[in-house]
């Protein structure tokens, strides 16, 4: 089996137009070829490359990754004198992905990397996370070096990046016991020693991710009595200074092969990545749109599994004299997983191309000074990413979730015990719309960019196509989908009130993103029916719905029933 | 001090995934239904390769596979995996060989290689599963051999100790070198291919490969030596034509037969101690255990 030879929907993402001009931009003319032995002499041989490595990593998720998560969850990591232990098999897995020269995927070849754009990364973790969530973070972690990348001085980038793409590990701190979505009231101190001329760390982070990673990203305040996010920056601070240490692993409900931690800085010695101060307006903002970004390939990649899973129990348990996929109860869930898992990874990988883009323009105004008419690309790919982001991690994870439900339906009681995987991708599944910002705060990210209108534009956008005979009546369907959207927005406008509009967000934002997705995927059945149609069809039928609810929830709604529900 | 260290590997059909008919009427493998795929042994034989490389800094490993045009895919299999140099064995005279013609063919083109401390080669493929290509290789070379190997525990630029699986158990042995290992499933897995080197030696080829007007990388291949795969011909290693191939193979096949293993006789037993007495009691009796 291969992950990656049985997925059609990555193949045809990776033959998508938009990822040839991100190549041909990234690759700048294929010169690299001259100077790097495996940099490639031209778009096909780049496009030959990244379907072999899909291959490569396809078949390692599918042969150990997948067959190890089981014996991930038995053992788990374990904490000795403050140093994480990982599982046995979580560290063979770690060990066959650095053998594999997995671990610098998307940095620079100057630095070791393998010089991969975002949406080929992103299929490689979504091959990855599909086969085990949990080893999914510790893997896909290495993204945080894009940070030291952007944002970090030429020293900085020159030390730390290879050390990454040859397998060091890495975590981002930000968390800590009294601030969690509340990023601004990070207390972790950071001192600058001016006669040695270095800062040092000094508190508790809490919830982190491989704390007792290699490289640590970490958010201090470094200006003394300030309160806010202006006073905070961004340290790097490096395991091998004997300085931090992991006080506790936290027992959750799963994806235990990632090692949560609470990590204690006891005057660790750390180097200020960026400038002062920009710690969290800057450069958190641009790590957790790369961690969303993460996070909902994950969701995807669960939502994978959970089909998948689902279909081959549905097949093979037979009750009354047939396979149960026969009876319309089951194929009514696992023909909506299916759907629900296209348009969200439709949304996935229209999210992944436009970060690419943007991260292409960012690079070449690095170079020389844009264009008037590449500056209005820029702008316009980056606002998308933006946009696109907080749809696609809070639908994303709603989806997982529902899928992983419906799996562990499927499966009936014994989906609820611990012999089949949906148990554990239940358990998966439900932190994916709490972690790198809850899907409330996906929300609260995403609603600026309704009441503005940008998303109405750009469904219109996405629909800017004309419909084959076939599609046409669908077409129609998703049309009228964003009318009913439009209206919504106009009466959530019309209430006047910023805590109506809070408190209706949450639908807004979704029947902004149903409409998106629908619109997504029969954009890419117009590309190739035979793999989208039908699941741009179940889609839309299962968009109808949900816009209908909210519609009718919206519509019978009145400013003065706030009251109801805070009592 | 560094080695110089040859691998024999042989392209097999997968047999553990038969898709379609496996065999054809005439008791021949139909190898269209069967992917080809590296000989698993042969992958166990490359690890220990690599793994001697890495413990003798400097060392050479040189993968030889003797078939057809198709399967100078292995060699890029093992350059992608860590091996250095690949040479495919190519010619119709070899074609039809037994294990005797093969293991000539073989230490033929080891003759011409000229150096080597460590050949290396899995213990049997899972097409024949003869088993008796290595031995018959170390014997034509006139070398010691030490067969079903599980671990090379030490290596020195003379010695080699090494644990094989033998009835039973385990036995540890010190062999001279230059020698020939056989290598045992149980050995450690190969490790994985590798990204960096899949992303430059995909263009690996052989001269008639290169010469394909398919070939995009020429100017690569002009600037990377690693690129050139060789292929060698009966003419190349030299040798007598009456041992080669068909001619050379006393091994002839008469018949092959599916046989499909079928229960004659099953007895039924209950979870009760009584049950499991009994058939305790029997097992040892016919020493199955015991």
């Amino acid at each position: 089996m291969n992950y990656y030879s049985d997925n059609d929907a990555l193949k045809h993402y990776l033959k998508h137009p938009l990822l040839r001009r991100i190549v041909d931009m990234k690759e700048r003319g294929y010169a690299a070829s001259e100077e790097y032995d495996y940099a490639p002499c031209g778009f096909d041989e780049a496009l030959l490359g990244y379907e072999q490595v899909l291959e490569l990593v396809g078949e390692l998720c599918a042969d150990v990754l997948a067959p190890n998560a089981g014996r991930v969850e038995e053992c788990g990591p374990s904490l000795n004198d403050g140093r994480v232990e990982y599982a046995p098999a979580t560290a063979e897995n770690l060990d066959l992905f650095r053998k594999a020269g997995l671990m610098g995927v998307s940095l620079p070849r100057r630095y070791g990397g393998l010089n991969f754009p975002v949406a080929v990364f992103t299929m490689i973790q979504e091959l990855v996370c599909r086969a085990d969530a949990g080893f999914g973070n510790l893997w896909g972690l290495q993204d945080c070096a894009a940070t030291i990348n952007s944002f970090g001085s030429d020293e900085q980038r020159e030390r730390y990046l290879p050390m990454v793409s040859a397998g060091a590990t890495m975590s981002m701190d930000l968390t800590e016991p009294d601030a969690g979505s509340d990023l601004q009231s990070v207390r972790l101190k950071a001192t600058y020693d001016s006669e040695q001329g270095q800062w040092y760390l000094d508190g508790v982070k809490r919830f982190i991710t491989n704390g007792d990673s290699d490289i640590h990203l970490v958010l201090a305040r470094s200006e003394e009595g300030s309160v806010d996010g202006r006073g905070l920056s961004l340290f790097i601070c490096e395991k091998s200074c004997g300085r931090v240490r992991t006080r506790r692993i936290e027992e959750k409900m799963g994806i235990h092969g990632s090692p949560t931690c609470e990590v204690v800085f006891d005057h660790a010695p750390a180097e200020l990545c960026g400038s002062r101060r920009m710690g969290l307006i800057k450069y958190v903002m641009s790590l957790m749109n790369g961690a969303r970004l993460g996070i909902a390939t994950q969701s995807v990649a669960i939502a994978q599994a959970a089909y998948s899973e689902a279909l081959a129990y549905a097949k093979e348990r037979r009750q009354f004299g047939k396979a149960i996929i026969e009876l319309p109860p089951v194929y009514d869930m696992t023909g909506n997983m299916k759907a629900r898992l296209d348009a969200a990874r439709a949304l996935l990988y229209e999210t992944a191309r436009n970060v690419d883009m943007s991260y292409q323009f960012d690079e070449l105004q690095r170079e020389r000074p844009l264009a008037p008419e590449e500056r209005a690309e820029s702008k316009l790919f980056s606002k998308r990413a933006d946009a696109l982001t907080p749809l696609i991690k809070g639908m994303g994870s709603e989806i997982a979730n529902l899928n992983a439900y419906d799996a562990v339906q499927v499966h009936g009681g014994s989906g609820y015990m611990r012999d089949y995987a949906c148990e554990r991708l239940y358990r998966d599944a439900r932190i994916t719309s709490i972690y790198e910002g809850t899907t409330q705060l996906q929300v609260v990210a995403a609603i600026r960019y309704a009441t503005s209108g940008y998303y109405g534009r750009l469904i219109d956008e996405y629909l800017d196509f004309v419909p084959s005979a076939a599609a046409a009546p669908l077409y129609a369907r998703v049309k009228a989908l964003a009318a009913s959207y439009a209206a919504a927005l106009e009466r959530v406008a019309s209430f006047n009130s910023q805590e109506t509009l809070d408190f209706l967000a949450r639908r807004i934002y979704e029947m902004a993103a149903y409409c998106i997705m629908a619109a997504l995927l029969l954009r890419d059945a117009a590309a190739d029916e035979g793999l989208f149609l039908a699941s741009a069809s179940r889609f839309t039928a299962l968009a109808e719905a949900a816009i209908a609810g909210h519609e009718r929830y919206i519509g019978n709604f009145e400013t003065e029933l706030l009251t109801h529900y805070k009592q | 001090m560094s080695l110089k260290i040859i691998v024999l590997a042989k392209q097999v059909p997968d047999t553990r995934n038969a898709g379609g008919k496996a065999m054809n009427d005439d008791g021949t493998i139909n190898r269209s239904a069967l992917p080809a795929i590296f000989n698993p042994d042969d992958l166990n034989a490359l690890e220990q390769a690599l793994l001697l490389k890495e413990r003798h800094a400097g060392s050479k490993v040189t993968v030889i596979t003797m078939g057809p045009a198709r399967a100078a895919d292995i060699l890029r299999e093992a350059l992608y995996r860590g091996a250095d140099e690949g040479i495919l064995l190519s010619d119709r005279a070899f074609a039809g060989a037994d294990t005797l013609a093969t293991s000539y063919a073989l230490s033929q083109a080891i003759r011409k290689v000229g150096e080597y401390d460590v050949i290396l080669c899995g213990r049997q493929a899972i097409d024949g599963d003869t088993a008796q290509v290595g031995p018959q290789v170390a014997h034509m070379l006139g070398l010691p051999q030490v067969t079903g190997v599980r671990r090379v525990m030490e290596s020195s630029s003379s010695a080699i100790v090494a644990e094989r699986v033998i009835d039973n158990g385990v036995e540890t042995v010190k062999a001279p070198l230059p020698l020939l290992l056989t290598v045992d499933a149980a050995a450690a897995p190969c490790r994985p291919r590798n990204a960096y080197r899949m992303l430059r030696f995909h263009r690996a080829a052989t001269p008639q490969e290169q010469a394909a007007p398919g070939y995009a990388y020429r100017a690569q291949a002009e600037r990377d030596p690693a690129l050139a795969l060789k292929e060698w011909s009966l003419e190349h290693v030299g040798g007598d034509p009456a041992r080669c191939g068909l001619a050379g193979s006393p091994t002839k096949v008469k018949a092959v037969e599916n046989v499909v293993f079928k229960a004659k006789e099953s007895k039924r037993l209950t979870a009760s101690d009584e049950d499991i007495k009994s058939l305790l009691g029997e097992l040892l009796a016919n020493h199955t255990i015991g």
